[in-house]
């Protein structure tokens, strides 16, 4: 018995070993849990970017649930999760918020131009003050904002189908739940 | 030290020793080509910022040395170039001329980005198993040893005993 204890010892090391592997493999190791999550969205006030004399605050977008998807034409991820974006946004059922992040206008525009816009509403953060005050750290990154102006889900990386099916759709299904 | 040679093995001796000293020199000229090298890059990280005086710019290294990037992970705040690392080292500056403490900068990191920024992880119910599993670790190593030990010294009693006649065991694996 005693001999078999080495054994018994290795055993548990690869299953630990294993379970580290499994473990990366189900969850983003880059991706930080957020603290804002259920807490309110921080105010904002910014400029749209095809108006940039108008400006879209965080009061103006209350009522209804929307999806604030953090983009910006220098990120390649996002040209990754724009051809999803761009089939799901009519089957939402949300409004879906442009928030291109510290990009020149002119890049976004003709970024935009090239790939299709999906957005309702598009807003500019150039210098990417009010991004910090999300917590936001890289894109793409989306947040499933409530009527009440609350963060209910948020998305770090790419939004891709298998996301959308399973995360994205049932969270806002339980937000029309809740707000007939 | 400096010595003249008269005969063969003394000249080849010297002759080593002096290459040897070549090498040694090189060496150094390596080491502060890689000294300057660390240097300029490091300094191509930190982009020059209006500080006030000396106090407030070490003190500006030493919090930002305590954080972590969020974007590229096994950075410090004041180590990388990430964009987002700029602009939270430039928000952490602002900060301090509002006269921000240093805890209150945290706060303001923590809020947004979680305690994931914070090298130093505070204690709480969700850090105790980080903070005191090494603990734990070696309490139950202490118990194996304990264990063995326990064994050895009752299979030694025993294996001195001439009743026991089986010389196939006498409690040393080794």
């Amino acid at each position: 018995m005693s001999r078999l204890l080495p054994f018994f010892a290795f055993v548990l090391l690869v299953e630990l070993f294993g379970f580290g592997i499994w473990w990366n493999t189900q969850h983003d190791p880059q991706a930080i849990p957020s603290p804002l999550l259920n807490k309110p969205a921080p105010a904002f006030v910014l400029p749209k970017l095809y108006e940039p004399t108008v400006t879209v605050s965080k009061s103006d977008l209350l009522g209804k649930p929307y999806l604030l998807n953090v983009f910006a034409s220098w990120c390649v991820e996002c040209g990754v999760e724009h051809p999803v974006l761009q089939a799901e946004a009519p089957t939402l059922g949300v409004l879906l918020v442009g928030y291109d992040y510290k990009d020149a206008p002119e890049d976004a525009k003709h970024w935009l131009a090239e790939h299709g816009n999906p957005y309702g509403v598009l807003i500019a953060d150039q210098p990417g003050q009010t991004a910090i005050d999300f917590g936001v750290y890289g894109a793409p990154e989306s947040f499933l904002i409530d009527g009440k102006g609350v963060i209910r889900y948020k998305h770090i990386g790419p939004m891709t189908e298998d996301v959308v099916t399973s995360e994205l759709k049932p969270a806002i299904a339980a937000l029309q739940k809740e707000t007939p | 030290m400096r010595s003249f040679c008269r005969s063969a093995p003394c000249a080849r001796k010297s002759f080593r020793l002096g290459i040897v000293r070549a090498q040694g020199a090189l060496l150094h000229v390596l080491l502060l080509a890689c000294l300057v090298f660390a240097s300029a890059t490091h300094a191509q990280a930190i982009e020059p910022m209006p500080f006030a005086n000396h106090a407030q710019e070490v003190r500006f290294q030493q919090l930002t040395a305590q954080l972590r990037c969020p974007m590229c992970q096994n950075e410090t705040l004041a180590d990388s170039n990430a964009p987002i690392a700029r602009d939270l080292r430039n928000q952490i500056f602002q900060l301090m001329q509002h006269g921000q403490s240093d805890e209150q900068i945290k706060q303001y990191l923590v809020a947004r980005y979680s305690d994931y920024v914070l090298y130093d992880p505070p204690l709480k119910l969700g850090t105790m198993l980080l903070w005191f599993g090494p603990l734990l670790i070696l309490l139950g190593g202490a118990g194996v040893v304990l264990m063995a030990i326990r064994k050895r010294s009752r299979a030694g009693t025993t294996a001195g005993m001439p009743s026991d006649s089986t010389p196939t065991d006498n409690g040393d694996d080794w």
